[in-house]
């Protein structure tokens, strides 16, 4: 398989994922609907990374707008029986340090599990948005891929920090991401009822990750939490509605994908729209246009902005017992193909163990195929403790 | 049987911005060309983000200090969701939950006395772009597109047409003489909200709401047709109302039917994540506060006061630029009644000699002061003021430069003014013949030859003077 859409350089070192837009070059988040798309300017992110002399190796695919599980449903890739996210395997393999990812709904930390490298999907606000396809502007957040928490920490030194092209980029944040700090004495909390979703040998990844911290003087210990179903439940609805809402700008009207068939402007929209998008974000813009619905606004949209500002409390409070929470970041060690009929279900599922880090704006990061979580601006301490654990392993 | 009209009115003013409201763009009315006020972000293109515009923060509030409105400490943006080629994002960014200004008032004089119709809110939005039709295609200019509005929301508290007609006059003055908008058509748009009862009834009969009129003549007239439809619909049973959404023809002068209830969009509104809440502290509001001009009738007494005319007056308030440039040369130290003369009569003269409007009118309060104390300090004569004025206004000279360069502030002693009298006298005795056998109009003559004479170098006073000296001793 080519992992990439876009080829730019042999001596790159750095992959963009196509949901980021770089300058002149098809920018199309795997949808047919924005064939043939060439923005008028890149991503900050990428900016910041060409000023400071890292070459862009190329763009390579993603699923549909970050929607599926690791990048599966694209319009632009075959189908492959094993599943693996593109910027993970090129890093696994060796061809590229880092890679930009987006995640808006946990793809990339599931594809970084997979292919056994590192993600960070750093705290919400840090990295600016400007210029990647947003879908879920509330939770998304533009992170890095690597092969260990260094790299990871290299590259978010370079593209984190105050942008005024994006309202949410804030403002007087420090920003530490340090591998080095002391993890002597930290507290890390197991979630029991994560541990029962998954299979045997994700469960045993997860211990094995706490005996390696615990090795290092980290006290690692099970709790009860019910925070985590909830909390996808909400993220699944904000993110669902502001999907539908961000993608209804892809219409046929102005660029990328124009039906060839239509009489009026009805159609025009309709045709471009059906045959552009893949049967799982039309899920997503039923879904989030049914959420969004007078009927069911405060049901639905209404409860879950309520959900988030209790979650982040409830997190918050958790977070004065410890450092960090400990949790798998698939249900199985692998994933095989599937129809994309059942694609909503299955990411619904799968997205428990990532959707509260989007929901309420705190770093994640993928590391030994694990996922640790901490408070907002913690990143320096999920980087360290996966940093000794991956001394451990070496 | 006698009817009541009740009305209420959603006003969208196009805010006088430099930018757009979330992106760079140049504001309204900046656009020359189809589409040269465009960019990614106002052209929907996906990766831009938007970032608010604190001006149009400002000028809302402004609005809202203006009709005694309350000022939202923490207002919000929220996206409405509709398809249409000239929304390029496919939703408009506007403010539903919280709005920046709520429950506000202002008071109409009508020829039934004073009533106060109450302001429902104030709120900040993006306009949308605009169609043309040539053909069989449709062409999208984006233009417009995110140019600032704020839409006034009244209650229900309109009785008639003149009421409408008045308030609608003055948001105009009153925006106008604070800088917030031109209000000229198509900057100032309308929903009005028609429905009719029974004298005396407390209950609102159906009511129909009709779109997006431009001007106020449309306005008045949409409003007589759908009373009338209203009241024959009640009285004859001519129809059944039902609560909808109805266009003005303008050609026909009727309205017609877009939607109804059970067609009305749903608009899936929802907070917009991309703009965080706007917090309007202390600190901010006062400084707003202190940039709001004294409310238009409180002007205007301040300028009756300092003796300025009625027309004058209207003149002003009605003309922001004027006002402004008026205030500021008195602030420099000139009289108000004098100043306003050589704004509205001198400066509007030669406007219109380029053929030109008071509302072209550009010139530096500072310029305008300085030909103002030349002329009153005696230094030049008025005549030379005027011709000053002119170069500044045509050619946008230094005032003083100019008078030196033209050698218009020559002194001319009145020895010399004496001689050149005696001269004009010689060369014009037929005048002078004249004048001594009672023709009044013979003295004009003979001032305007000594003026001639003297290339207007003098104090047209001076000579006046000595002509009348001159007359009354031959």
């Amino acid at each position: 398989m080519n992992e990439y859409t876009v080829e730019l350089s042999d001596n790159g070192t750095i992959a963009v994922d196509d949901t980021i837009l770089v300058k002149g070059v098809q920018s199309a988040a795997g949808s047919r609907i924005l064939e043939g798309y060439k923005p008028l300017f890149s991503a900050e992110a990428v900016t910041r990374l060409k000023d400071k002399g890292y070459v862009i190796a190329g763009k390579t695919h993603v699923g549909e707008f970050g929607l599926d599980l690791v990048g599966e449903f694209s319009y632009y890739i075959e189908k492959e029986e094993d599943l693996k996210g593109a910027a993970a395997s090129l890093i696994s393999k060796g061809e590229i340090r880092a890679a930009l990812g987006v995640d808006m709904n946990g793809a990339p930390r599931r594809a970084a599990a997979l292919s056994g490298v590192d993600f960070l999907k750093p705290t919400y606000g840090t990295v600016s948005r400007y210029g990647i396809i947003s879908c879920a502007a509330s939770g998304e957040q533009l992170g890095v891929y690597a092969g260990n928490v260094k790299s990871v920490g290299e590259i978010m030194e370079v593209i984190a920090g105050h942008d005024e092209k994006d309202g949410t980029s804030l403002k007087e944040a420090t920003y530490d991401y340090s591998t080095e700090v002391a993890v002597s004495g930290k507290k890390v909390c197991i979630i029991k009822e994560l541990l029962e979703k998954v299979d045997d040998g994700t469960r045993q990844r997860v211990n094995a990750f706490a005996e390696k911290l615990r090795k290092n003087g980290v006290i690692v210990e099970e709790i009860s939490c019910d925070l985590f179903d909830v909390a996808n439940t909400a993220w699944q609805i904000l993110m669902t509605a502001e999907t539908c809402n961000n993608v209804s700008r892809f219409d046929g009207v102005k660029y990328g994908h124009r039906a060839a068939e239509y009489k009026n402007i009805d159609e025009l929209y309709v045709n471009s729209r059906t045959e552009g998008f893949n049967f799982l974000t039309k899920s997503v813009i039923l879904y989030g246009s049914d959420v969004l619905s007078k009927d069911r606004y405060d049901d639905c949209y209404g409860k879950s902005l309520k959900v988030r500002r209790v979650a982040a409390e409830k997190f918050e409070e958790l977070m004065k017992s410890y450092d960090a929470v400990l949790t798998p970041i698939c249900s199985k060690t692998e994933y095989k193909a599937y129809d994309i009929s059942g694609a909503f279900e299955t990411v619904f599922k799968e997205s428990v163990f990532t959707s509260v880090a989007n929901l309420i704006g705190i770093p994640a990061l993928v590391s030994g195929k694990v996922q640790l979580m901490g408070k907002h601006f913690s990143e320096s301490v999920l980087l360290s403790l996966a940093g000794c654990a991956e001394r451990v392993g070496q | 049987m006698n009817y009541e009209v009740v009305m209420g009115l959603e006003t969208h003013v196009e805010l006088s911005t430099e930018s757009k409201i979330f992106c760079s763009c140049g504001g309204h009315s900046a656009a020359k060309e189809p589409n040269d006020c465009v960019c990614p972000a106002c052209c929907g293109m996906p990766g831009m983000l938007p970032v608010m515009n604190k001006k149009v923060v400002e000028l809302a509030v402004t609005a809202g200090l203006m009709l005694n409105c309350e000022i939202s400490r923490y207002t919000t943006f929220d996206k409405k969701n509709y398809y249409y080629p000239d929304l390029p994002c496919a939703y408009q960014i506007t403010q539903l939950n919280h709005p920046i200004c709520t429950n506000g008032f202002v008071t109409l004089k009508t020829s039934t006395g004073e009533r106060d119709i109450r302001i429902n809110r104030i709120h900040m939005e993006e306009d949308a772009g605009k169609l043309v039709h040539a053909g069989k295609a449709s062409y999208v200019d984006n233009n417009r597109t995110s140019v600032p509005l704020i839409e006034i929301v009244t209650e229900p508290d309109f009785r008639s047409v003149e009421e409408v007609i008045t308030y609608l006059n003055k948001l105009k003055s009153m925006f106008r003489s604070a800088g917030i908008s031109e209000c000229e058509e198509g900057a100032m748009r309308c929903d009005v909200n028609v429905s009719v009862r029974p004298e005396g009834s407390t209950e609102f009969g159906v009511r129909t709401e009709i779109k997006n009129m431009a001007s106020f003549e449309a306005i008045e007239k949409a409003i007589r047709y759908e009373t009338q439809r209203h009241m024959d619909a009640i009285e004859f049973e001519t129809e059944e109302l039902v609560q909808e959404t109805r266009r003005y023809d303008d050609a026909s002068g009727k309205t017609f039917a877009m939607r109804n209830k059970e067609t009305a969009a749903d608009y899936r509104y929802f907070p917009d994540p991309n703009l965080m809440p706007i917090i309007i502290d202390d600190e901010w509001l006062e400084r707003i506060k202190a940039m709001k001009p004294v409310a238009i009738d409180e002007k205007a007494d301040v300028y009756r006061e300092a003796g300025i005319s009625e027309k004058e007056i209207d003149m002003l308030i009605h003309n922001y630029n004027a006002s402004k440039l008026l205030d500021d040369v008195v602030a420099l130290g000139c009289d108000a009644k004098n100043a306003a003369g050589w704004i509205l009569t001198d400066s509007v003269g030669i406007l219109r000699r380029n053929g030109k409007l008071l509302i072209d009118l550009d010139i530096r309060a500072e310029d305008l002061t300085a030909i103002i104390q030349m002329v009153d300090s005696g230094s030049i004569n008025r005549m030379s003021g005027k011709k000053i004025l002119a170069a500044v206004i045509e050619m946008g000279v230094d005032p003083v430069a100019y008078c030196k360069e033209n050698a218009l502030d020559a002194k001319v002693d009145e020895a010399t003014i004496e001689s050149v009298m005696d001269k004009v006298f010689l060369e014009n005795a037929q005048a002078h013949e004249d004048y001594k056998n009672g023709k009044v109009k013979a003295k004009q003559a003979l001032f305007g030859a000594c003026i001639r004479a003297l290339k207007n170098t003098a104090d047209t006073d001076i000579i006046r003077e000595l002509l009348d000296k001159k007359l009354s001793n031959l």
